[in-house]
Protein backbone atom coordinates (compact mmCIF):
# COMPACT_ATOMS: atom_id res chain seq x y z
CA UNK A 1 0.00 0.00 0.00
CA UNK A 2 0.95 3.67 -0.59
CA UNK A 3 1.23 6.04 1.91
CA UNK A 4 1.51 10.13 2.05
CA UNK A 5 3.66 11.18 5.38
CA UNK A 6 3.10 15.01 5.81
CA UNK A 7 5.72 15.96 7.94
CA UNK A 8 6.18 19.91 9.93
CA UNK A 9 9.22 20.74 10.96
CA UNK A 10 9.19 23.71 13.72
CA UNK A 11 12.03 25.47 16.11
CA UNK A 12 11.60 24.52 19.22
CA UNK A 13 10.00 27.44 21.65
CA UNK A 14 12.69 30.02 22.41
CA UNK A 15 15.14 29.38 20.03
CA UNK A 16 15.46 32.68 17.66
CA UNK A 17 13.67 32.46 14.19
CA UNK A 18 15.36 35.51 11.74
CA UNK A 19 13.26 34.63 8.82
CA UNK A 20 10.06 34.51 11.09
CA UNK A 21 11.29 38.06 12.43
CA UNK A 22 12.10 39.22 8.89
CA UNK A 23 9.15 38.57 7.56
CA UNK A 24 6.82 39.78 10.57
CA UNK A 25 8.38 43.11 9.74
CA UNK A 26 7.64 42.46 6.05
CA UNK A 27 3.98 42.38 7.23
CA UNK A 28 4.47 45.45 9.37
CA UNK A 29 5.30 47.37 6.95
CA UNK A 30 2.32 46.36 4.46
CA UNK A 31 0.75 47.15 7.31
CA UNK A 32 -0.72 44.41 8.89
CA UNK A 33 -0.18 45.54 12.09
CA UNK A 34 -2.21 42.91 14.39
CA UNK A 35 0.83 40.25 13.60
CA UNK A 36 2.36 39.58 16.67
CA UNK A 37 4.84 36.78 15.65
CA UNK A 38 5.73 35.01 12.71
CA UNK A 39 7.48 31.70 12.91
CA UNK A 40 8.85 29.46 10.22
CA UNK A 41 9.18 25.86 9.61
CA UNK A 42 9.81 23.09 7.23
CA UNK A 43 6.98 20.91 5.31
CA UNK A 44 7.90 17.79 3.89
CA UNK A 45 5.61 15.06 1.63
CA UNK A 46 6.75 11.50 1.82
CA UNK A 47 5.29 8.74 -0.65
CA UNK A 48 6.46 5.65 0.51
CA UNK A 49 5.33 1.98 0.54
CA UNK A 50 4.15 0.59 3.27
CA UNK A 51 2.24 -2.69 4.85
CA UNK A 52 -0.43 -0.54 6.84
CA UNK A 53 -0.68 2.62 8.66
CA UNK A 54 1.13 2.40 11.71
CA UNK A 55 3.95 0.98 10.20
CA UNK A 56 4.12 4.10 7.66
CA UNK A 57 4.06 6.15 10.69
CA UNK A 58 7.01 4.50 12.58
CA UNK A 59 9.08 4.60 9.29
CA UNK A 60 8.21 8.19 9.08
CA UNK A 61 9.29 9.06 12.99
CA UNK A 62 12.28 7.26 12.28
CA UNK A 63 13.35 9.60 9.24
CA UNK A 64 12.32 12.59 11.64
CA UNK A 65 14.66 11.17 14.44
CA UNK A 66 17.43 10.40 12.47
CA UNK A 67 17.92 12.65 9.25
CA UNK A 68 14.54 15.03 8.84
CA UNK A 69 14.94 16.83 12.11
CA UNK A 70 17.84 18.14 14.61
CA UNK A 71 16.69 17.80 18.18
CA UNK A 72 18.68 20.28 19.36
CA UNK A 73 16.76 22.93 17.97
CA UNK A 74 13.81 21.75 16.10
CA UNK A 75 11.06 19.62 16.93
CA UNK A 76 7.90 18.25 14.45
CA UNK A 77 4.94 16.94 14.49
CA UNK A 78 3.30 14.43 11.10
CA UNK A 79 0.31 12.65 9.88
CA UNK A 80 0.16 9.62 7.88
CA UNK A 81 -2.58 9.10 5.22
CA UNK A 82 -3.24 6.59 2.49
CA UNK A 83 -2.75 7.25 -1.19
CA UNK A 84 -5.36 6.22 -3.16
CA UNK A 85 -4.34 5.56 -6.66
CA UNK B 1 52.40 14.14 9.50
CA UNK B 2 49.99 13.97 6.77
CA UNK B 3 46.49 15.66 6.36
CA UNK B 4 43.48 14.79 4.99
CA UNK B 5 41.06 17.08 3.73
CA UNK B 6 37.81 15.80 3.05
CA UNK B 7 35.89 16.66 -0.22
CA UNK B 8 31.90 16.59 -0.37
CA UNK B 9 29.92 17.44 -3.45
CA UNK B 10 29.50 21.53 -2.95
CA UNK B 11 32.44 22.07 -0.36
CA UNK B 12 34.54 25.10 -2.03
CA UNK B 13 37.43 25.61 1.19
CA UNK B 14 39.04 22.54 -0.14
CA UNK B 15 41.30 23.61 -2.48
CA UNK B 16 42.30 26.46 -0.10
CA UNK B 17 42.87 24.17 2.66
CA UNK B 18 44.94 21.74 0.61
CA UNK B 19 46.93 24.96 -0.85
CA UNK B 20 47.73 26.30 2.68
CA UNK B 21 48.63 23.14 3.97
CA UNK B 22 50.53 21.79 0.98
CA UNK B 23 52.11 24.78 -0.42
CA UNK B 24 52.23 27.08 1.98
CA UNK B 25 53.12 24.79 5.02
CA UNK B 26 54.72 22.38 2.91
CA UNK B 27 52.84 19.36 4.81
CA UNK B 28 52.04 16.22 3.54
CA UNK B 29 48.43 16.50 2.17
CA UNK B 30 45.66 14.47 0.38
CA UNK B 31 42.05 15.03 -0.30
CA UNK B 32 39.92 12.36 1.00
CA UNK B 33 36.98 11.70 -1.47
CA UNK B 34 33.61 11.29 0.54
CA UNK B 35 33.03 8.32 -0.67
CA UNK B 36 36.02 6.76 0.49
CA UNK B 37 35.62 4.57 4.15
CA UNK B 38 39.16 5.09 4.48
CA UNK B 39 40.90 7.95 6.03
CA UNK B 40 44.60 7.43 4.06
CA UNK B 41 46.15 7.25 7.02
CA UNK B 42 46.07 10.96 8.31
CA UNK B 43 47.22 11.73 11.06
CA UNK B 44 44.59 15.18 11.17
CA UNK B 45 41.55 15.46 9.18
CA UNK B 46 40.31 18.89 7.89
CA UNK B 47 36.36 19.16 7.10
CA UNK B 48 36.40 21.99 4.98
CA UNK B 49 33.97 25.11 4.11
CA UNK B 50 31.29 25.14 1.51
CA UNK B 51 27.97 24.21 1.26
CA UNK B 52 28.12 20.49 1.27
CA UNK B 53 25.07 18.79 -0.75
CA UNK B 54 23.67 22.57 -1.15
CA UNK B 55 23.16 23.12 2.56
CA UNK B 56 19.89 21.06 1.72
CA UNK B 57 17.63 20.43 4.61
CA UNK B 58 20.13 21.73 6.89
CA UNK B 59 23.59 22.94 6.87
CA UNK B 60 25.70 19.76 7.04
CA UNK B 61 22.58 17.39 7.79
CA UNK B 62 23.35 15.45 4.80
CA UNK B 63 27.18 15.47 4.53
CA UNK B 64 27.60 13.59 7.96
CA UNK B 65 25.92 10.21 6.25
CA UNK B 66 28.66 10.32 3.77
CA UNK B 67 30.52 6.55 4.07
CA UNK B 68 33.51 9.00 4.88
CA UNK B 69 32.03 10.25 8.08
CA UNK B 70 31.87 7.00 9.50
CA UNK B 71 35.93 6.34 9.19
CA UNK B 72 35.85 10.36 10.34
CA UNK B 73 33.52 9.96 13.50
CA UNK B 74 35.74 6.34 15.01
CA UNK B 75 39.12 8.13 14.07
CA UNK B 76 37.51 11.42 16.35
CA UNK B 77 36.18 8.73 19.18
CA UNK B 78 39.77 7.14 19.34
CA UNK B 79 41.63 10.66 19.82
CA UNK B 80 42.20 11.21 16.64
CA UNK B 81 42.70 14.88 15.40
CA UNK B 82 39.84 16.71 13.17
CA UNK B 83 39.13 20.24 12.49
CA UNK B 84 35.63 21.53 10.94
CA UNK B 85 35.57 24.76 9.27
CA UNK B 86 32.68 26.84 9.05
CA UNK B 87 30.16 23.71 7.03
CA UNK B 88 32.81 21.24 8.23
CA UNK B 89 31.64 23.03 11.80
CA UNK B 90 28.16 22.44 11.01
CA UNK B 91 28.48 18.75 9.48
CA UNK B 92 30.62 17.69 13.46
CA UNK B 93 27.93 19.55 15.19
CA UNK B 94 24.77 17.48 12.95
CA UNK B 95 26.76 14.59 13.03
CA UNK B 96 26.92 14.93 17.23
CA UNK B 97 30.72 14.95 17.21
CA UNK B 98 30.31 18.69 18.52
CA UNK B 99 27.49 19.75 20.30
CA UNK B 100 25.12 22.29 19.57
CA UNK B 101 23.49 23.48 16.54
CA UNK B 102 23.56 26.11 13.92
CA UNK B 103 20.65 28.69 13.46
CA UNK B 104 20.56 31.88 10.64
CA UNK B 105 22.65 34.91 11.35
CA UNK B 106 21.01 37.16 13.87
CA UNK B 107 20.40 39.31 10.52
CA UNK B 108 19.26 37.23 8.21
CA UNK B 109 22.05 37.89 5.80
CA UNK B 110 25.57 36.03 4.59
CA UNK B 111 28.07 37.82 6.03
CA UNK B 112 31.92 37.90 4.34
CA UNK B 113 34.47 39.99 6.15
CA UNK B 114 37.64 39.47 8.60
CA UNK B 115 36.52 39.59 12.16
CA UNK B 116 38.54 39.58 15.47
CA UNK B 117 38.75 36.50 17.45
CA UNK B 118 40.26 36.51 20.96
CA UNK B 119 42.07 33.19 21.96
CA UNK B 120 39.78 31.90 25.19
CA UNK B 121 42.28 28.69 25.35
CA UNK B 122 45.47 28.22 23.98
CA UNK B 123 45.97 24.49 25.62
CA UNK B 124 44.92 22.60 22.79
CA UNK B 125 46.82 21.17 19.96
CA UNK B 126 45.11 23.60 17.65
CA UNK B 127 46.17 26.75 19.28
CA UNK B 128 49.53 25.81 21.35
CA UNK B 129 51.00 28.75 18.97
CA UNK B 130 48.74 31.37 20.49
CA UNK B 131 49.26 33.72 23.40
CA UNK B 132 46.27 33.07 26.21
CA UNK B 133 43.87 36.42 25.13
CA UNK B 134 45.43 37.27 22.26
CA UNK B 135 42.89 38.72 19.60
CA UNK B 136 43.41 37.83 16.37
CA UNK B 137 42.40 38.56 12.75
CA UNK B 138 40.29 35.66 10.50
CA UNK B 139 37.96 36.25 8.20
CA UNK B 140 34.10 34.97 8.24
CA UNK B 141 31.75 33.72 5.24
CA UNK B 142 28.57 32.08 6.30
CA UNK B 143 24.86 32.37 6.22
CA UNK B 144 24.25 30.04 9.41
CA UNK B 145 26.93 31.01 11.62
CA UNK B 146 24.65 31.60 15.24
CA UNK B 147 26.13 28.86 17.29
CA UNK B 148 22.87 27.54 19.83
CA UNK B 149 23.67 25.29 22.59
CA UNK B 150 20.56 24.44 24.87
CA UNK B 151 20.30 25.67 28.79
CA UNK B 152 21.21 22.07 29.82
CA UNK B 153 24.56 21.90 27.91
CA UNK B 154 25.90 25.25 28.16
CA UNK B 155 27.79 24.85 31.30
CA UNK B 156 29.78 22.15 30.19
CA UNK B 157 30.26 23.86 26.79
CA UNK B 158 31.19 27.02 28.09
CA UNK B 159 34.65 25.41 29.52
CA UNK B 160 35.09 24.14 25.65
CA UNK B 161 35.27 27.64 23.82
CA UNK B 162 38.37 28.08 22.02
CA UNK B 163 37.78 31.73 20.02
CA UNK B 164 35.20 34.18 20.38
CA UNK B 165 34.14 36.89 18.57
CA UNK B 166 35.58 40.12 19.95
CA UNK B 167 36.18 43.51 19.72
CA UNK B 168 40.23 45.15 17.89
CA UNK B 169 41.11 45.27 21.88
CA UNK B 170 39.49 41.92 22.40
CA UNK B 171 36.55 43.03 24.08
CA UNK B 172 33.86 40.95 24.61
CA UNK B 173 30.08 42.54 23.41
CA UNK B 174 27.23 41.50 21.58
CA UNK B 175 28.00 44.21 18.96
CA UNK B 176 31.02 42.13 17.86
CA UNK B 177 28.96 39.35 17.69
CA UNK B 178 28.13 39.16 13.67
CA UNK B 179 25.91 36.10 13.96
CA UNK B 180 23.91 35.94 17.20
CA UNK B 181 25.98 33.32 18.30
CA UNK B 182 26.20 32.23 21.47
CA UNK B 183 28.13 33.64 23.84
CA UNK B 184 30.46 35.22 21.33
CA UNK B 185 31.48 31.55 19.96
CA UNK B 186 33.20 31.43 17.17
CA UNK B 187 35.10 27.74 17.80
CA UNK B 188 34.79 25.33 20.72
CA UNK B 189 36.98 21.94 21.33
CA UNK B 190 35.37 18.23 22.13
CA UNK B 191 35.60 16.75 25.98
CA UNK B 192 39.00 15.47 25.18
CA UNK B 193 40.49 18.17 22.92
CA UNK B 194 41.02 16.29 20.06
CA UNK B 195 38.52 17.92 17.68
CA UNK B 196 37.93 21.41 16.67
CA UNK B 197 35.28 23.23 15.16
CA UNK B 198 35.14 27.01 13.99
CA UNK B 199 33.31 29.35 11.86
CA UNK B 200 35.96 31.69 10.59
CA UNK B 201 38.16 30.49 8.04
CA UNK B 202 42.09 29.67 8.90
CA UNK B 203 42.82 29.13 5.56
CA UNK B 204 42.08 32.15 4.65
CA UNK B 205 44.49 34.05 6.74
CA UNK B 206 47.56 31.93 6.10
CA UNK B 207 49.61 34.65 4.37
CA UNK B 208 50.14 38.53 4.45
CA UNK B 209 48.99 38.98 1.05
CA UNK B 210 45.53 38.38 1.64
CA UNK B 211 45.69 40.90 5.00
CA UNK B 212 46.03 38.36 7.74
CA UNK B 213 48.22 35.51 8.51
CA UNK B 214 47.13 35.18 11.87
CA UNK B 215 45.33 32.00 10.54
CA UNK B 216 47.99 29.99 9.56
CA UNK B 217 49.17 29.39 12.69
CA UNK B 218 46.12 27.41 13.91
CA UNK B 219 47.93 24.36 11.49
CA UNK B 220 51.09 25.31 12.93
CA UNK B 221 49.94 24.29 16.21
CA UNK B 222 48.70 21.08 15.22
CA UNK B 223 52.14 20.03 13.29
CA UNK B 224 54.00 21.00 16.16
CA UNK B 225 51.70 19.43 18.79
CA UNK B 226 52.33 16.35 16.41
CA UNK B 227 55.90 16.53 16.57
CA UNK B 228 56.13 17.06 20.45
CA UNK B 229 53.73 14.24 20.97
CA UNK B 230 56.16 11.47 18.34
CA UNK B 231 59.05 12.49 20.27
CA UNK B 232 57.71 11.93 23.76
Amino acid sequence: MKYRGKVVITLKPGVFDPKGATICNALHALSYREVEEVKTGKYLEIILESENCSQAEKRIQEMCDRLLCNSVIESYSYQVEEVKS
Amino acid sequence: MKFGVVVFPGSNCDYDCYYVLSQVLKAETVFIWHEDRSLKDCDCIVLPGGSSYGDYLRAGALARFSPVMEAVQEFAESGGLVIGICNGFQILTEAGILPGAFLPNRGGRFICCPVYLRVENNQTPFTLLFAPGEVIKVPIAHRQGNFFIDSLHQEEVKKRIVFRYCGPQGEIDSCYNPSGSWENVAGIVSGQGNILGLMPHPERAAEKIVGSEDGRRVFLSVIKWWEEKKWK
